[in-house]
């Protein structure tokens, strides 16, 4: 039902990442909270939150009369596990030790005194 | 927010994914020990199908060897209308800390989109449980396993190919 391509166009967009952090921060949001975190009209967030309930990274509970959105990270963890743990797990991981010594090293220089 | 608050709502989560598998199948994948130790943390379920029935799931060897109790899991059935929908509260005994948060809800939901297809969906009310909550939210061990995200790709991949990921 959802492919890799929809949750790759879902994430290729600020505003759309920027929705999905708001609900990592606090889950269970209702459209108009979500809106009145971002400079966009009320049928711009709704477009976007389409494309994002389309590649399934956010469903919608109703509570009542009020619909919710949840963030689904199940389609993100499968894109992770396909293309990310794959290709890049090995050499990324030397990538940040390297970044972590260097910026120790950085650090305990700027700690010396003169 | 105040209401949030008060209902728990901004405490719950929700899981979602799709199964190339029957509704029956995947019924089976969640409450038979036979295929709960075969994906995620591969510990062995045991339901009692029945509201105020037991549900409890038990620690594999590995985790017994780290000195984890007998039972990791426990908690009462409140709904089972096989296969489509399943409810029951749900604590963690892993250690004291996490025994004394208490009790939260899983909900179990199956429902058949297209022949032979059917979205699961699972929704975790964790109110006055954030260890608990943290812990299902992402990953925790170093290999990068952990919480619900990870359980349900892996159920999904058992049920999908016949091993685990």
């Amino acid at each position: 039902m959802f492919d890799d391509d929809s949750v790759f166009k879902a994430l290729a967009d600020p505003s759309r990442r920027f929705l999905l952090d708001l609900l990592f921060k606090r889950d269970g949001r209702t459209l108009t909270e979500l809106e009145s975190e971002l400079s966009m009209t009320r049928f711009g967030v709704m477009k976007h939150l389409r494309v994002l309930e389309r590649a399934g990274v956010v469903v919608t509970r109703r509570a009542g009369r009020e619909k919710l959105h949840f963030l689904n990270p199940v389609p993100i963890r499968m894109i992770h596990d396909r293309w990310i743990d794959k290709y890049t797990e090995r050499r990324v991981s030397a990538l940040l030790d390297l970044k972590t010594e260097l910026e120790t090293k950085a650090w305990r220089q700027s700690r010396k005194p003169a | 927010m105040a209401t949030e608050s008060k209902t728990g709502i901004a405490t719950t989560q929700v899981y979602e994914v799709y199964i190339r598998a029957s509704a029956q199948a995947i019924w089976e994948a969640i409450t038979s020990p036979e295929w709960t130790m075969k994906y995620g943390y591969q510990g062995a379920v045991d339901y009692e199908l029945r509201p105020g029935g037991k549900y409890r799931a038990h620690a594999t060897a590995p985790m017994r060897a780290m000195g984890m109790p007998d039972v990791v899991i426990d908690g009462v059935v409140e709904l089972a209308d096989p296969p489509k929908k399943l409810m029951h509260t749900y604590r963690f005994l892993f250690n004291d800390a996490m025994k004394a948060e208490g009790f939260t809800r899983v909900t179990w939901e199956i429902e058949k989109v297209a022949s032979n297809f059917c979205r699961l969906t699972v929704v975790h009310e964790l109110e006055g449980a954030p260890i608990m909550a943290g812990m299902v939210a992402s990953k925790f061990s170093e290999m990068g396993t952990g919480g619900w995200a990870w359980i349900l790709s892996d159920m999904k991949s058992v049920l999908e190919t016949g091993s685990s990921m």
